[in-house]
């Protein structure tokens, strides 16, 4: 029989590097991902908004690549490499994100800025693979980070207090000129 | 959620026996759509077996095709080179589901067995034949936006929401599976979803702990490939109509509970007549509810459009 939790759920160990950091977790095998996060490992910055997978608040990077960390459990991530908002940036050292970010108040109350500031790094990764969305007039040709483009790869993310330009503009000065 | 129990499978035919050995297991790859619906508890496995490590995430040359393994992330297809080259429809069509976060996840297997997201079949407030088989169906005199014109059944209304299934349907590839025995066959794609008739809660043609392998595509078709769909938002968002055109091939999608190849509309086609009227003839005996009513004229100009559309 597997090990189980106080309340008689299975439980599994689970060996991760957040952020740089080897961490190992004893969790009640449910535990998501993002719960493991913020719950277990106290890294708050990774938010919490439906749950669902539909509003990207819980955006982190596995293994350099954007996902959902609401609609993945922690065990399915033995050896994984996770990096959260906490380890794109401090307050102390900015990410060229993050300053962007501010530089254009790509945001009002902030609940989803972390989830738009992991994904636009994985958008910038992916552009840069040569990755195409479905703004991509040519599937044969280079990517060229077009406003169009930017927008449809941060389709992922709402932002309820509607900043869409402003995180359009945070982008694109990262991005450079398409 | 409901408790259950975790195994990481350590090869595909491990994960096939350990399933159908296990009444109620469910095999966890991408996560995204299981997760979900256990979240809901709509999905209530009592073992999970996690297939996302197995080494089928293979894209390979086979034969003048492509092989696609299972674990192939839609992302990785869709950026790979020859799906850009040869097969564009089905780059198009994987581009033009869920976000970027979720192709990041979500596997080939998994996208052709996430189920319908029909709001009553989410609703488990609500009768739904496929969650409840025998409790009736909700949808039937309720909202039907996203409901069925082709091949539904008064059991059920709902669609298959897969993009990527309907460029593969077009595409005429065949699912590899393997089987509790360590027995292998491939379907084809036609083959692998089943209208719902009196048993929606059936979806597939799978045999109790079958998994999936692969997918394989022939060598390219000769002339256009194109996929369109129509959706509520620009972007991120279900389709309400789509369609996929692979040379000579046609499938709707949105449209029935599973991808619905246009055999009656190519047939038209091959015949002379021009797009509107094989859409006409492919569409003759749709069939709408009140809400979904106007997906019969949408689907129309849709097939009308991408077969008079320039080769993109």
């Amino acid at each position: 029989m597997p090990p189980t939790s106080a309340e008689g759920a299975p439980t599994a160990s689970v060996r991760m590097t957040v952020n740089g950091e080897a961490r190992a977790l004893d969790l009640d095998v449910r535990t998501t991902l993002l719960d493991a996060l913020r719950e277990h490992l106290d890294l708050k910055g990774a938010k919490k908004g439906c749950d669902h997978g539909q509003c990207g608040a819980c955006t982190v990077l596995v293994n350099g690549l954007r996902i959902n960390a609401c609609l993945s459990l922690a065990v399915m991530h033995e050896g994984d490499g996770v990096i959260t908002i906490e380890g794109i940036g401090t307050a102390e050292r900015l990410s060229p994100l993050q300053r962007a970010f501010l530089d254009r108040d790509a945001f009002q109350c902030g609940y989803c800025t972390p989830g738009q500031i992991c994904s636009a790094a994985g958008l910038l990764d992916e552009a840069a693979k040569g990755w195409p969305s479905a703004a991509t007039d040519d599937l044969a040709g280079p990517i060229r980070l077009t406003d169009a483009e930017i927008r449809e790869r941060m389709s992922g993310n709402i932002c309820r207090c509607s900043a869409y330009p402003q995180i359009l503009d945070a982008v694109r000065d990262v991005a450079g000129p398409a | 959620m409901r408790p259950f129990t975790y195994t990481r499978a350590g090869s595909a035919a491990e994960a096939a026996r350990a399933a159908a050995e296990q009444p109620g297991a469910r095999f966890l790859a991408g996560g995204t759509n299981l997760l979900d619906l256990m979240k809901l508890e709509i999905e209530r496995p009592a073992h999970v077996i996690d297939i996302g490590r197995l080494p089928l995430g293979d894209i390979a040359d086979a034969d003048g095709g492509l092989r696609i393994g299972a674990m192939a992330t839609g992302s990785e297809v869709a950026a790979h080179a020859r799906v850009r080259r040869d097969y564009p429809v089905l780059a198009q069509a994987l581009l033009a589901g869920g976000s970027p976060q979720l192709r990041n996840k979500a596997t080939t297997g998994g996208n052709l067995l996430q189920r319908t997201r029909c709001p009553y079949f989410y609703d488990t407030a609500k009768p739904c034949n496929k969650r409840e088989p025998g409790a009736g169906c909700a949808a039937l005199g309720g909202l039907s936006r996203f409901s069925a014109i082709l091949g539904w059944s008064e059991a059920c209304i709902a669609t298959h929401p897969s993009d990527m299934a309907v460029a593969l349907s077009a595409l005429d590839a065949t699912v590899e599976t393997v089987n509790a025995d360590g027995g292998t066959r491939a379907i084809p794609i036609d083959e692998l979803h089943r209208l719902p008739a009196a048993t929606p809660e059936h979806e597939t043609s799978l045999a109790p702990g079958e998994l999936i392998t692969a997918v394989v595509l022939p060598p390219p078709p000769k002339g256009r490939q194109r996929y369109r769909k129509v959706r509520d938002r620009a972007a991120f968002s279900a389709g309400l109509a789509s369609v996929a055109v692979a040379g000579d091939a046609i499938a709707l999608g949105c449209v029935a509970l599973k991808p619905w190849r246009a055999r009656r509309a190519e047939a038209s086609l091959a015949a002379g007549a021009p797009p509107v009227a094989a859409a006409e003839v492919e569409l003759s005996d749709a069939k709408g509810h009140g809400g979904s009513d106007f997906k019969i004229p949408l689907t129309r100009r849709l097939i009308t459009a991408a077969l008079q559309a320039k080769q993109s």
